[in-house]
């Protein structure tokens, strides 16, 4: 809150000295100017000391511990040169005390690995979804998810290759309720013209590294006029810098349908909060569930990877059948974010040959081969390819 | 902001009792209790309306308001009424017309007031211009929260003759119409930052649940599921979500259980088949019904209906207005020809609706026939057509072709 009203008073500085019309990287400037006047220090160093990363591990719930096991047993046999340190969030506590430990970690390290952390449904209405706090608190302003429909999956979908930029701090997530008359509940959903602005941009420059031709902005700005039309606005102001990408919007229940008649139409989608949750899940559930797709949260300074879906998978916990691709591949996502490119790469063609080529498949895909299974063959064709490695 | 005050003033009327878990048949007095009481609430702030009015149905003949709507809407009303007339279905339409340009509430004032005589309505869907200033609301949602048409009911089907990725869907999905994300109260107290507010109310959620656990048990259903996404907004899904386990422990044959709305729409284009009933908040239900009216062909192919206590109205399922194809003769009729024998069921006259329900989906198992949207080369009039042969050649009293 206390940032909120921050960037609420600068922005109306910004407004009354510039006048009514800004440019967008004016706007994208005084949001950047305004982050570094509020932090007491600016950008961190790379937690890199003698060639070697440090990352931060936060374990989570259900199959997160596991899985994440595995991703050091992967590392460690490649001898990628990433340490990890791990920070335990016990999601059963009532205090803060545990994530704030995890948060004070990616701020020092820049990079965090995580698995999601459970909210329980019948604590108090006061312990936030820890997952949020810590979006929120580092800013990680877009949850980016690449879904790509693999070749050794059988799906119902075919060619399918969409890449959803979602707004991740604000919208309806932002956890404001109140019950001002017993019975009835207000929650209010932010929509900012700074985050949207931010946002937009963000989804135009990753769509032009990219080489993406189309950005495709998701809203119900026919019902949520100022709030949608909010976020539709910023969109087509950004656009506007971007001559060389088309820009088009679609009202989400039509995006939805669309998505599950013909998604091979989509190419790069941007939108809020909720709606980008829901369409991550449909899309995931395409390409061939949430055992696939990794995601990535970046904010300015900090990046923190975890699957798309944010599962926890409580059911299949400790059983030896949970998917283990869609860890594995957001680390291989973080592997680039820390510039190791190489170890990236093999990593993830690892990954991707044993599923498309040795077709070993767990549970979810239809397939009967367990988590230690699938990670054993990652690292055997690691080994094949001749790099160095530990012992297997 | 009527609910609000009224709700205060009405809990001391029927004591702290209404919110209390009980036994089963003190429960059903008490949730009716609530939907009277949410009843005398909405009819006091009706200038007109004591009781409920009588249906209009003079000489054996019922009366039915028609909103055309934009785009296709007009065309396959036509439709409707050709085919009506063709099979001699004892209902006259009063045909409303409502512009959406304008940007005075004349038009769906009128329309609200011929569905208030009428009791019963079949609509077109009207367009919300972007363009216009955000004072002016949309008239669809103007229409069914004056009207209090709390349920949304949509069942999805697969279609035997349809070529789909999935087979054997049925789902039932009620949605909650008149609060949640489309309450349009929207403000922006800060140059740059705008508030939507999302109403959940405690009433409207054990009315919705109420109606969708009776609806189940009527179609003899087993399961219902509520979506929600309780665990990021904690107060407004939460209260929702404990309403239906309220009204779930009054109906112990049904199995209830719950499931986020993300992992629902993964589930949905994975494995359908697994869902029964669903009951959900507006926007959620918006998604949802979407996703499952594109699994099982298409917008063109599944009707909606919208329920209150006292009126009915009757439209496609998703709601669409269908510019780029409006006066081309490629629509697909059956998703509005569906909801008009849907709307026959709600008058009683089954016999009809059976006779132009069957007649549809003879049509529509014939995939020659099929239009553009399910990747087949009919025309709309041609679809007409063979359902008006199909139902002369069942024989009851028709005109001639």
């Amino acid at each position: 809150m206390a940032a909120h009203s921050a960037v609420f008073s600068v922005s109306k500085i910004l407004t009354s000295f510039r006048g009514g019309h800004l440019g967008n990287t004016a706007k994208v400037f005084g949001t950047t100017v305004t982050s570094q006047r509020n932090k007491a220090v600016l950008t961190p160093p790379p937690a890199k000391y003698g060639g070697r990363h440090t990352v931060t591990l936060i374990p989570g719930d259900g199959i997160g511990p596991e899985l994440l096991g595995h991703v050091r047993e992967v590392f460690r046999f490649s001898c990628v040169p990433v340490d990890f340190e791990v920070v335990n969030v016990n999601s059963a506590l009532e205090t803060e005390v545990d994530i704030n430990n995890a948060i004070t970690a990616i701020r020092r390290n820049g990079v965090a690995l995580k698995g999601n952390i459970e909210t329980k449904h019948t604590m108090p209405p006061s312990v936030k979804s820890r997952n949020n706090v810590l979006r929120t608190s580092l800013d990680l302003y877009a949850n980016v998810m690449h879904c790509q429909s693999l070749p050794g999956v059988q799906t119902r979908h075919k060619n399918i290759d969409i890449m959803i930029i979602r707004e991740n701090t604000e919208g309806e997530y932002s956890s404001l309720e109140h019950e001002s008359v017993s019975g009835v509940v207000e929650s209010l959903k932010i929509i900012t013209r700074n985050n949207s602005l931010r946002i937009a941009d963000y989804a135009f420059r990753l769509a032009r590294e990219k080489g993406r031709r189309r950005v495709t902005a998701v809203h119900k700005a026919n019902i949520m006029k100022l709030g949608d039309g909010l976020f539709l606005q910023c969109c087509r102001e950004v656009a506007s810098g971007y001559p060389d990408i088309t820009f088009d919007s679609m009202i989400v229940d039509n995006t939805t349908m669309q998505l599950v008649s013909k998604p091979q139409q989509f190419d790069v989608m941007v939108m809020p909060n909720l709606y980008g949750n829901v369409v991550s899940n449909v899309c995931a559930g395409l390409v061939g569930g949430p055992g696939l797709v990794p995601g990535a949260n970046y904010g300015r300074d900090y990046a923190v990877f975890e699957t798309a879906t944010r599962n926890t998978g409580k059911s299949i916990a400790d059983r030896n059948i949970a998917n283990p691709t869609a860890m594995l591949l957001a680390s291989c996502m973080m592997l680039d974010h820390l510039k190791l490119f190489d170890y990236a790469s093999s990593i993830r063609n690892a990954v991707l040959t044993t599923m498309n080529e040795t077709r070993l498949h767990t549970a979810d895909i239809g397939g009967q081969g367990t988590t230690s299974e699938v990670v054993q063959s990652v690292m055997r064709i690691i080994q094949s390819k001749g790099q160095l490695t530990a012992e297997l | 902001m009527t609910t609000r005050s009224l709700c205060r003033v009405l809990k001391p009327v029927f004591g702290e009792r209404l919110f209390r878990v009980g036994p089963a048949s003190e429960f059903k007095t008490r949730v009716s209790t609530l939907a009277y009481g949410a009843t005398t609430c909405h009819q006091r702030n009706k200038s007109t309306y004591t009781n409920i009015p009588p249906p209009a149905l003079y000489g054996g003949r019922h009366t039915v308001t028609l909103i055309p709507g934009d785009g296709i809407g007009p065309e396959l009303a036509h439709h409707v009424c050709d085919l009506f007339r063709f099979c001699c279905v004892p209902v006259d339409f009063e045909v409303v017309h409502v512009d959406s340009a304008m940007t005075s509430e004349d038009d769906i004032n009128n329309a609200i007031m011929a569905i208030r005589r009428n009791g019963v309505a079949l609509k077109g869907n009207l367009e919300t211009n972007h363009n216009l200033p955000p004072s002016y609301k949309s008239r669809n949602n103007l229409l069914r929260t004056t009207l209090d048409l709390y349920a949304n009911v949509m069942h999805c089907q697969s279609f035997p003759g349809v070529r789909t990725r999935h087979k054997n869907i049925d789902i039932m999905i009620i949605r909650e119409n008149t609060e949640g994300e489309y309450s349009s109260l929207e403000h922006e107290n800060v140059p740059g930052v705008v508030e939507c507010l999302k109403i959940i109310t405690r009433a409207k959620s054990l009315r919705i649940a109420d109606y969708a656990f009776r609806t189940a048990r009527e179609k003899g259903r087993r399961r219902v599921t509520a979506v929600h996404k309780a665990n990021i907004m904690k107060l407004g899904d939460g209260l929702f979500l404990e309403c239906c386990k309220e009204v779930a422990s009054g109906y112990p044959e049904i199995a209830f259980d719950s499931m986020i709305v993300d992992n629902t729409t993964m589930q949905l284009v994975s494995r359908p088949q697994q869902f029964d009933v669903m009951v959900m908040p507006n926007l959620y239900g918006n998604v949802v019904s979407n996703v499952c009216a594109g699994l099982v062909g298409g917008p063109g192919l599944v009707p909606g209906a919208n329920y209150g206590e006292d009126y009915a109205v009757f439209e496609t399922g998703t709601r669409n207005t269908g510019k780029s194809i409006a006066n081309r003769n490629i629509a697909n009729p059956t998703a509005m020809l569906l909801a008009s024998c849907l709307l026959l069921d709600h008058l009683k006259l089954r016999a009809y609706a059976s006779m132009i329900r069957r007649a549809i989906l003879t049509t529509v198992t014939e995939t020659r026939l099929h239009t553009a949207d399910l990747g087949g080369q009919g025309s709309t009039s041609e679809v007409v057509q063979t359902v008006m042969k199909a139902v002369q050649s069942t024989g009851p009293l028709t005109l001639s072709i």
